[in-house]
């Protein structure tokens, strides 16, 4: 291979690794807190490209207005999710929240079919994102450089949230002892939602970065990116945030590395992807950067 | 002296398990008080009940008159009632400063939004926020260990860091489970005039469990004994001491003095 390819192949598998990593920090946020894997955050994904898709194609938005609108009524449906579906089984049994977490991603996508129809729709790219880009003799379409900066520009935003802020604070100490959390005083079912709010937020600009890189959405477009991005939480040990960047961009990588390598795997490409993975978490079970976590009284 | 705390007739029932009885008493502004009894007597269940962790089955907490019974754990930190606990229950993962943090939540104003967008105000209350735990850090003697894991410190630094992350959330009552479970006798007694010192200091009211009686008995002026739920002294060390019910069920019967 020679390097040029080798870079482009890199570039194209950071670009998706960075979408993974955007949609799996919701997945590990919600774990970490709930213990909860909330399987219906992939169509948090979805809807953020939706939203996107009719802002600009039916309310003839710019796309700097679309965007962070369609983030912001994704951000809302994933705080009504965890208020109508989650929080009255908060109490209950684990399995129950996450019987009710299948339930609500059957639901979100039944609803996108007969609201936005099943057919997909192509998504239109802003003109600046469509631009061949040429380094040398490497090529690329000017949206890689944006998904990989942008998604670096919100991780260092999470970041800064969860460790410095009063309300970041609280939500890693919510994460140890959700219990004890409330006895000092933290409102928990705010702090809940926040966490909520956050990965939603980003779920949703993973959403409209997917489709930007694959420009067709479809009602259950979601699903697929979904379970990756959970396999990318796991992989970097799930409920660590910095795991999950890490995880994502590490399947994204090999995802695209596998296929560059041997071409002839590419009919394949996840069955061989997912079975590295397998042997890794056999070698580190609980992630690459998880810690051996004891079961909660 | 005006009453703090009261609890009316507090029973506290788990299936058909009793764990408390029409437990009464009362706590006033400023005193240090200590419940006793041996194990499995409901001690904790009691200060379960204070802190919103159960809500009582029959009777009343008040808090200066207010009923604080059944309440949200957090609404009632946020009306002036802190705790630590028996088996000591730190953050892992967050720095001691982190852990004092958290239990100033309830004391600092920000919205998430303006956390998110990191506005200016947000980040003078940033600001704010560690520079009054590391007051408060310093002020127990424990700011050179602001930025390490609590589970590296001394045990004993260990149940200071709990009590000042208690003392972050601004309380006019304390509530210490068990302060100097686990301590040799020396550290026992440090601790103890530790807990004299930070009543004066932030002007507090405590009311402390302790499982073994002689800890308590040279500092607390009151003493409340409690046995299988129910109260069945309560007076000054030197009454206790003498108390024929508390003899027999409390040092006389148990193994444990």
């Amino acid at each position: 291979m020679t390097i040029e390819s080798f870079l482009q192949n890199l570039s194209n598998g950071i670009s998706l690794g960075a979408l993974y990593a955007l949609i799996s920090i919701g997945y590990t946020m919600v774990y970490g807190i709930l213990r909860l894997i909330n399987f219906a955050h992939g169509d948090l994904v979805m809807l953020g490209a939706y939203f996107a898709f009719y802002g600009v194609a039916m309310f003839v938005l710019p796309w700097w207005l679309a965007f962070p609108l369609a983030i912001l009524f994704t951000t809302l449906i994933g705080i009504v999710i965890e208020k109508a579906a989650y929080k009255p089984l908060r109490e209950f049994p684990r399995i129950n929240l996450f019987a009710a977490a299948v339930a609500v991603a059957f639901l979100l996508e039944n609803l996108a079919i007969v609201i936005f129809g099943g057919r997909p729709k192509a998504f239109a790219r802003p003109a600046f994102l469509d631009q061949l880009l040429k380094i040398g003799n490497i090529s690329f379409v000017s949206y890689t450089p944006v998904i990989i900066i942008t998604t670096i520009v919100l991780c260092t935003v999470l970041i800064l949230i969860i460790s410095r802020t009063k309300a970041g604070i609280a939500m890693r100490a919510l994460s140890k002892d959700i219990e004890t959390t409330g006895l000092m005083g933290v409102d928990t079912n705010r702090i809940i939602m926040f966490a909520f709010m956050l990965g939603s937020a980003l779920a949703a600009a993973g959403g409209i970065l997917w489709a930007i890189k694959f420009p067709q959405i479809n009602p259950l477009m979601g699903v697929m990116p979904g379970l990756k991005a959970f396999i990318a939480a796991v992989l970097g040990g799930i409920g660590n945030v910095w795991g999950a960047m890490i995880g994502g961009l590490l399947l994204g990588v090999v995802e695209i590395m596998l296929v560059a390598f041997f071409p002839q795997l590419a009919g394949y490409r996840d069955a061989f992807a997912y079975t590295i993975l397998i042997v890794l978490l056999l070698f580190r079970p609980n992630g690459i950067m998880g810690e051996v976590q004891a079961e909660k009284v | 002296m005006t009453i703090l705390l009261k609890l009316e007739a507090v029973t506290k029932r788990f299936g058909g398990l009793t764990a408390v009885n029409k437990f009464s008493t009362e706590i006033h502004a400023g005193e240090l008080c200590a419940l006793i009894g041996p194990n499995g007597s409901g001690k904790t269940t009691i200060f379960n009940v204070i802190t919103g962790i159960y809500t009582p089955t029959e009777g009343q907490v008040l808090l200066g008159g207010e009923d604080v019974s059944g309440k949200r754990p957090d609404l009632i930190t946020g009306m002036g009632i802190a705790r630590t606990f028996q088996n000591i229950r730190l953050f892992k993962g967050l720095n001691v400063l982190e852990n004092v943090i958290v239990g100033k939540h309830l004391r600092l104003q920000s919205d998430p939004l303006s956390s998110v967008l990191h506005l200016p105000k947000y980040q003078n209350e940033e600001k704010e926020m560690r520079e009054q735990g590391l007051v408060l850090l310093e002020s127990l003697g424990l700011d050179h260990f602001a930025y390490d894991e609590p589970t590296s410190l001394p045990y004993g630094q260990q149940r200071k860091l709990e009590i000042a992350r208690a003392l972050a959330t601004n309380p006019r009552l304390l509530l210490l489970d068990e302060p100097a479970a686990g301590m040799s006798p020396t550290d026992a007694e440090g601790l103890m005039k530790f807990i004299l010192h930070i009543l004066d200091y932030f002007d507090l009211t405590i009311f402390l469990i302790e499982h073994q009686m002689r800890v308590v008995m040279g500092i607390c002026p009151r003493i409340i004994v409690i046995d299988h739920g129910e109260k069945i002294a309560e007076g000054s060390p030197e009454m206790i001491q003498n108390d024929q019910h508390v003899i027999e069920a409390y040092l006389g019967v148990s193994d444990h003095a």
